[in-house]
């Protein structure tokens, strides 16, 4: 039976001035599953949440203790590498391992001599060997011919009428969307009688994930025909997919994967790929584990890449400062297959009455594009506000202005303030861009972000669930799949675990990241935190259920007359038990509950909001662009642990910030090969890049769940480019369309300007 | 200079050798290959002292132990502390040189490992993540790694720690924010910890004594 429920939501506060926060609050009437926790309110107080936390997981990782599935080492480990082509297209004609077969300590060879490479990276042989060495040797011994073929590897290659087709059935390499172009409204007529009307053709770069830990796994075959795979993944229970298990000759629930700690994944790593499956055939083959981990340079060609983006936009509104209608055509590619994953989310957040928007996915002979921290989300937001900006600009309306008339979201519209407030909006905007005198100019701008991950209630077909396991000495185990991607989840589950039973966080034994437990939601989309924080506490409920009803046994009242306060149970008169008390009534096998999540319940907001302003100095006689700082506000629902959330933002912004200024995958126009794939050559921000970072989080109770949590990973990487492009444009009078903004960029649009 | 993993040299026709004498981008395919051990031949004939290219026996002094190997000339004190010695704290990442994800002190300076062979540190002083300090005993820089989260995925974080440690250790209480900076510039780290590793160098430089 459903119970209605009727609690205060709203901005809580955020964690730089709680005072100065205007109200934002209502009453919010939800109906909830009788077995869900009652939701907290805006107005509880907690002991842990919304508090400092070090991550439990903090100790191993600082003193290298935490095992990364690179760092598995059985007994009798081999190790596996790949031959793959550079081309962007060319016919395998022939694969010759006959070398690298007969060297000493080669223990199995796989060529694939067939069909055609139509991206780089594509796999031709795979080795596995005793030692790295040896398969160093083997690798090269490999003579692969050839037959080069033409094939547009770029974007705008694949797009000329001429181009070779990546897929013969289609004519063209550019995709139509089915249903055409997304329109609303009249955007036609709202041209033509609009006041201002600016337009431009944004762009933005391949950006690859250059996650730290490469893809790969560990696999290895028991011998009681059981499986273990250690994976380098974001779901531990989507990993062993059918390709995997029927490689490894096992049915799934025989093949245990295993994720204690993971090296960066931000969407690239969820089922086992091609390499993967080969792993497992060799570990099968060999009756050995065996490693297989790609290299940095297979990393960057397949290991996954945001798509790029040509964004042609037009936007519409009035000399007031209101928008009226956005149009816009987008191409990008997603690699070889036929686009799915291309495209740029640049409308929203605004209220855009009149739209028309065609996006097209391009074909092109480039490894395949894979989800990337919100997707097709910074390069739209890039896009839709430096129009914006032009926008401002062209009506002379205060570009911060426009957005908190256009913008109808209640928290945005606070956060939008704070942020102004932080960056120092009045004093630090230029009104006349590009005004400073000297070859240093300054200048700030502003953005907004958008997101709405409440999180689910399933994990694929099953209900999600943790296991909670107490014993008689008060020890509290929460087991379930879930993988802590870096994110914290360890910490989240620790510190609801013991708000909730009156403990510390560190007393919570938090076992996850392995399928032995219930399978755990997918690190995706921002979801884990508010899927599994609401199950938690429903464990954490049941525990004290249970517990209570031994109390109510041993003291021989009705379990009704008990209650739970801070970790004590109180009964009738004076009588009252602590939780390690109370579980001294525990068997000697245990106490075990189920923590259910329930389905999410209305909310009062919709989507979290953020926003991010940004001060920049750019040098225009060298280019360069130095962010002097960031302040990122954000909502992600009720925040649990304000250090871990802090960091989620700042990695948000700095990978906002190197997309914006230096990351680009470049593309050999004429081979087709990715030309920067190290280190040195695709420049990710570092240490002496990083400017100060303001967060300024706005913690939300929402509704949706009996936490009032949403996700925060992606949200904050979705205004920075955009805030920055704005800054730049403010600083020197003149907008980079290009993304990366790199000097030479830079000095072009100055160039322009000066005409 | 960079240079190829040697599981791409293959794919792109290359050996670290051709890359050197200026091949350029991508050779054709079917380029005649050279082995490893030819390229070693050759390096034994430029002069003494030759070694390998089979395994020879190699000791270092690692987190105050002696410890024993056997490597060939070409392994790096990265591949041999994670694989026989399973000290597994510094991470292979670029393998050249470019991320410091595989830092550790040699004689107490910070190196990447990856970019010193395992003969080069015959008999010297080898210190790991794994030696600066343990999860029941942590050094003062890892502690202050984790009160201020200065670790998100962590797949960086023993490289920072040993180039934050070595700061502290240089500086003590004096560590100004420019000279962590600059002594942990050569670390990459994908999740965005720079704002919480600069906190936690500070931190812990609070309480430090120079050379501690
Ligand atoms: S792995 Fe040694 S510097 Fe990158
Ligand atoms: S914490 Fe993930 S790379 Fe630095």
């Amino acid at each position: 039976m459903p119970r209605t429920v009727t609690y205060k939501v709203g901005l809580v506060g955020h964690d730089k001035h709680k005072q100065d926060v205007p109200a934002v609050e209502q009453d919010l009437t939800v109906e909830i599953h009788e077995m869900d926790a009652e939701p907290w309110g805006r107005e509880d107080t907690f002991r842990h949440v919304g508090h400092e936390v070090p991550r439990v997981d903090g100790a191993v990782k600082a003193t290298g203790a935490a095992k990364y599935t690179y760092d598995i080492n059985r007994p009798g480990l081999l190790v596996a590498g790949l031959v793959y082509s550079p081309h962007a297209h060319a016919d395998i004609v022939s694969v010759d391992a006959g070398k690298a077969q007969g060297m000493a300590g080669v223990v199995a060879v796989k060529t694939f001599a067939r069909g055609s490479a139509k991206y780089p990276g594509k796999i031709v042989a795979a080795i596995c060997a005793e030692s790295e060495q040896v398969l160093a040797d083997a690798l090269e011994a490999v003579e692969v011919t050839y037959k080069v073929k033409p094939g547009p590897a770029v974007t705008e290659d694949a797009m000329k009428d001429d181009a070779v087709v990546v897929d013969p059935r289609r004519k063209t390499n550019v995709g139509q969307p089915r249903r055409g172009p997304l329109v609303r409204g009249k955007p036609d007529d709202a041209f033509e009688g609009a006041e201002v009307v600016v337009q431009a053709t944004y762009r933005t770069p391949i950006q690859t994930h250059s996650c730290l830990e490469p893809h790969g796994c560990v696999c290895e075959i028991h011998a009681d025909g059981t499986a273990t795979v250690w994976a380098s993944t974001q779901a531990t229970s989507f990993f062993a997919n059918q390709q995997l298990t029927s490689a490894l000759g096992l049915p799934r629930n025989k093949v245990r994967v295993i994720t204690q700690h993971m090296g960066g994944g931000f969407g690239s790593k969820f089922s086992a790929l091609e390499w993967d499956v080969l792993c497992a055939e060799f570990a099968r083959e060999t009756k050995r584990p065996v490693r297989m981990m790609l290299s940095r340079r297979l990393e960057h060609l397949v290991g996954g890449n945001r798509p790029d983006s040509i964004q042609a936009l037009r936007l519409a509104g009035s000399k007031d400062g209101t928008i009226a209608a956005l149009q816009g055509e987008v191409w990008g590619t997603s690699g070889n297959s036929s686009g799915g994953g291309a495209g740029a989310a640049n409308f929203g957040v605004y209220t855009l009455p009149h739209l028309s928007m065609l996006q097209h996915g391009v074909a092109t002979f480039s490894a395949k594009g894979r989800a990337f921290r919100a997707p097709r989300h910074p390069q739209g937001f890039y896009a839709l506000e430096s129009i914006i900006e032009r926008y401002a600009y062209a009506a002379g309306v205060d570009a911060l202005a426009v957005r908190l008339k256009n913008d109808k979201h209640p928290i945005r519209q606070v956060q939008w303030r704070i942020g102004a407030e932080r960056i120092g909006w009045g004093k630090n905007r230029r009104k006349q861009p590009g005004s400073d005198k000297g070859p240093v100019k300054r200048g700030v701008g502003c953005a907004s972000g958008r997101w709405g991950a409440a999180g689910r209630h399933t994990v694929g077909r099953n209900q999600l669930v943790f296991d909670v396991v107490v014993d008689k000495e008060g020890g509290v185990a929460f087991q379930n799949g879930v993988q802590d991607i870096g994110t914290g989840t360890r910490t989240v589950i620790a510190i609801i675990a013991a708000e909730e039973l009156g403990l510390q966080p560190g007393d919570i034994d938090v076992r996850i990241g392995d399928t032995t437990y219930p399978p755990g939601p997918g690190s995706g989309g921002s979801t884990t935190a508010p899927s599994i924080g609401a199950a938690v506490r429903n464990g954490a409920l049941r525990v004290k259920e249970s517990l209570a009803g031994l109390l109510a046994l041993q003291w021989g009242v009705d379990e009704a007359q008990l209650s739970w306060k801070d970790g004590v149970c109180h009964g009738p008169g004076d009588k009252q038990a602590s939780f390690r008390s109370a579980c001294s009534l525990i068997g000697e096998d245990g106490l075990r509950v189920q923590g259910r999540r329930m389905r999410n319940f209305q909310s009062a907001y919709g989507e979290t909001a953020g926003c991010q302003f940004a001060q920049v100095a750019v040098d225009t006689e060298t280019g360069v662009i130095t962010v002097e700082n960031v302040v990122a506000v954000h909502d992600c629902g009720r925040i649990i642990d304000t250090m871990t959330a802090r960091s989620q933002v700042n990695g948000g912004v700095i990978q906002g910030i190197s997309y914006a200024l230096y990351e680009e995958k470049q593309t050999d126009r004429n081979l087709g090969d990715m030309v920067n794939p190290t280190f040195d050559t695709y420049r990710i921000l570092g240490m002496q890049d990083c400017p100060p970072i303001d967060v300024v989080l706005t913690s939300v109770v929402s509704g949706y769940n009996n936490t009032g949590m949403m996700g925060l990973g992606e949200p904050a990487t979705v205004p920075t480019a955009g805030a920055i492009a704005n800054a730049v444009y403010n600083a020197i009078g003149v907008q980079v369309t290009d993304l990366p903004m790199t000097p030479a960029r830079v000095l072009e649009a100055l160039e322009r300007r000066q005409g | 200079m960079s240079d190829d993993a040697p599981q791409d040299a293959a794919a792109r026709g290359l050996t670290r050798r051709a890359l050197f004498k200026g091949a350029g981008a991508a050779a054709a395919a079917g380029a005649v290959f050279r082995s490893l051990d030819a390229a070693a031949k050759d390096d034994a004939a430029a002069g003494p002292p030759v070694q390998g290219p089979g395994k020879t026996a190699v000791t270092l002094q690692v987190n105050g132990t002696e410890r024993k190997v056997e490597a060939e000339p070409r392994e790096t004190l990265l591949q041999v502390l994670r694989l026989p010695l399973d000290l597994t704290g510094a991470k292979p990442v670029c393998d050249r040189g470019q991320c410091g994800a595989c830092t550790v002190w040699l004689d107490g300076e910070p190196v990447y490992a990856c970019n010193v062979l395992a003969v080069e540190a015959e008999g010297r002083k080898v210190t790991t993540v794994e030696g600066l300090g343990a999860p029941d005993d942590l050094h003062a820089v890892q502690d202050a790694f984790v009160q201020k989260d200065a670790l998100q995925c962590g797949f960086c974080t023993p490289g920072l720690v040993m180039s934050a440690a070595w700061a502290v250790e240089q500086h003590g209480e004096d560590l100004t924010e420019e000279q962590a900076r600059e002594a942990c510039a050569g670390n990459l780290c994908r999740c965005g910890t720079y704002p919480h590793v600069l906190e936690a160098a500070l931190a812990a430089a609070k309480h430090a004594k120079k050379g501690d």
